[in-house]
């Protein structure tokens, strides 16, 4: 591989009591991939984006990012890096008009930083990118409150949110989750163009085959643990992973 | 129903109001009356108030009313805004009390110096003490402010220091209670306008996001922590400047200036003006303070009407007088058949 290094986690551990929420995790990400971490409910996959974004503590392990040791940044240090993460559940500023949702991040010291915060105006930024990711520039909706917007168009938002941020690499945590089919088509082709614009990024997801079109590399997860690591089509003709995601009795 | 012609209130927005909460279309000279004038006559109304009062106790109630409203503007910003739910009123006006009685007493400054100091150190010296608490959700933050005075009080009370009981008395008067009441106006006026502002400027937004959904400002880079410090900076200003003050206003400052009151009425103001308006807050205290005055008779029974009057509006009025006006204000009634 002659591709750059941007994300390295080493021997991630968390456990929450007794439960070993992630356990041993090493994984090792490239600027441009787009990783996919798929595994059954409970498996960790949340956790670990949890553990990589700093928004909960590391037990033990090291995480680098752009090589830099990021294991004990808080979550906004991290996010002011560039490492920006999704929630899986929508977390809108839900008394504020859709499109002043992006402030805050267009206001961050990372934005602040950059060119793009010196465009000004930033609801007209705000507007521009609510437009990339699928929000009608003229319609009324992005001037509504976001606590009354449907799930779809919460989904975008927190896509956009954290398109605000310039992101180097995007973690997305179940962003096809709760949408219909018709929407998620639609949000296929906006994360490749975002791959084609330079971000990397993690999608942990259940919807597999969206997940396959676009992913080039998968994880499985299964009890907090790595079970399988490679190319999405190949992974998935495993026995473990069969065992794993569909349960024993579907392992053919 | 039978017979009867069912009917039933259509609110519609006026014209000026379009589309959206947030965007207003201005086009003709009526229009700009129209936004203007609400807040022509409380500046109008706030700046001949002085001129209306019959005589100097009237005068001084005025005054009173000034710090009152930097208080509650303080408290709706810190609660309503950034999600601090503060009762910080007795500690900001107590710290900035003494700091600028300090100055004054011990080290001779004048009043045009004591005042800045007891406003600046009086707020630095707040947010550092109450930054433990800052990065904890929850109640903690109520509970910090409120017990800070309280443990002042006792404290000077108890060492005997800073005049002890008794305070400090002789200190220097503002001596003009036509300045001694401009100037309190001029700033609630600031303060209030200021503030209006600040939370539709994009740092407001940030402000609001802390109260909104603090783990996404967290996910956007940005230390929850640095902006409570600074939000609670902005209102202990106020709050400092307002016991600065009452200090040279009576030229003494003593434990009183701790007292609860200054903690729980701002909480009334505001539900009675109508929260996260900033403006309700201060029409809450225009309409509390001189009924609070007229009953000055009844003691300390006044605490009860507090009481009382915060609890109706919590349990019946929740959106307040000032959420109510504006919305009859922007919309236009009228009785509809169904």
């Amino acid at each position: 591989m002659n591709k750059d290094l941007l994300l390295r986690v080493e021997n991630l551990n968390k456990s929450f009591g007794g439960v070993k929420a992630v356990r041993s995790m090493n994984l090792d990400l490239f600027k441009g991939d787009i990783l996919g971490i798929i595994g059954p409910n409970g498996s960790g996959k949340t956790t670990l984006l949890n553990l990589i974004t700093g928004f909960i503590t590391k037990d033990s392990g090291k995480v680098t990012f752009s090589s830099r040791d990021i294991t004990h940044w808080p979550a906004h240090k991290i996010a002011d890096a560039g490492l920006v993460r999704t929630f899986q559940i929508v977390r809108p500023y839900s008394s504020f008009a859709t499109y002043k949702n992006l402030i805050p991040p267009l206001f961050s010291p990372r934005n602040r930083r950059t060119a793009r915060g010196r465009l000004g105006d930033r609801d007209a930024v705000a507007i521009d990118i609510l437009e990339e990711v699928g929000f009608e520039r003229e319609s009324a909706v992005i001037h509504k409150l976001a606590g009354t917007l449907p799930l779809g168009y919460l989904k975008r938002l927190e896509l956009a949110r954290c398109l605000a941020m310039n992101p180097e690499l995007l973690c997305c945590d179940e962003v096809f989750s709760g949408l219909s089919m018709a929407e998620i088509a639609s949000m296929v082709p906006l994360l490749e163009r975002l791959r084609r614009n330079g971000i990397t990024i993690i999608m942990v997801e259940h919807r597999l085959r969206e997940l396959f079109k676009i992913a080039n590399r998968l994880i499985v997860m299964n009890f907090g643990e790595k079970i399988a690591d490679g190319i999405p089509h190949e992974v998935m003709k495993k026995d473990e992973v069969r065992k794993a995601y569909l349960g024993e009795e579907s392992a053919l | 129903m039978g017979n009867e012609i069912l009917k039933r209130k259509e609110r519609l927005d006026r014209g000026v109001k379009v589309r959206t909460d947030t965007v207003y279309a201005v086009s003709s000279w009526q229009e700009i009356f129209f936004l203007l004038a609400p807040r022509l006559v409380l500046v109008v109304g706030l700046l001949s108030a002085p001129l209306i009062a019959p005589n100097l106790y009237w005068q001084k109630v005025i005054c009173i009313l000034g710090v009152f409203a930097l208080l509650s503007l303080g408290f709706d910003f810190l609660s309503h805004f950034v999600g601090l739910v503060s009762l910080g009123g007795a500690l900001f006006i107590g710290v900035g009390g003494y700091i600028s009685g300090i100055c004054n007493h011990y080290f001779d400054l004048p009043i045009a110096l004591s005042i800045p100091m007891g406003t600046l150190l009086g707020a630095i010296l707040c947010t550092l003490i109450l930054l433990p608490t800052l990065p904890l959700r929850g109640v903690y933050f109520a509970i910090v402010t409120f017990v800070y005075p309280l443990m002042i009080e006792r404290a000077i009370c108890a060492a005997d220091v800073l005049g002890g009981t008794d305070g400090i008395t002789g200190l220097t008067m503002f001596g003009n209670i036509w300045f001694s009441q401009y100037i309190i106006l001029g700033v609630v006026l600031f303060s209030t306008f200021g503030l209006r502002k600040l939370v539709n400027e994009d740092i407001g937004m940030v402000f609001r996001g802390v109260k909104d959904n603090d783990q996404a400002i967290r996910a956007s880079g940005i230390n929850i922590t640095l902006y409570k410090a600074l939000a609670v900076f902005i209102s202990a200003l106020m709050g400092c400047f307002g016991g600065a003050y009452l200090t040279h206003l009576y030229g003494w400052v003593g434990v009183s200036l701790l007292a609860t009151d200054f903690s729980i009425f701002p909480l009334v103001a505001t539900a009675v003006g109508g929260p996260s308006t900033l403006v309700g807050s201060l029409i809450g205290c225009i309409i509390l303070v001189p009924i609070s005055e007229t009953l000055r008779a009844f003691g300390s029974l006044r605490i009860v009407m507090y009481s009382i009057i915060l609890i109706f509006f919590i349990a019946y009025w929740r959106e307040g007088l000032l959420n109510w006006l504006i919305r009859k204000y922007e919309q236009s009634e009228h009785w509809t058949r169904v």
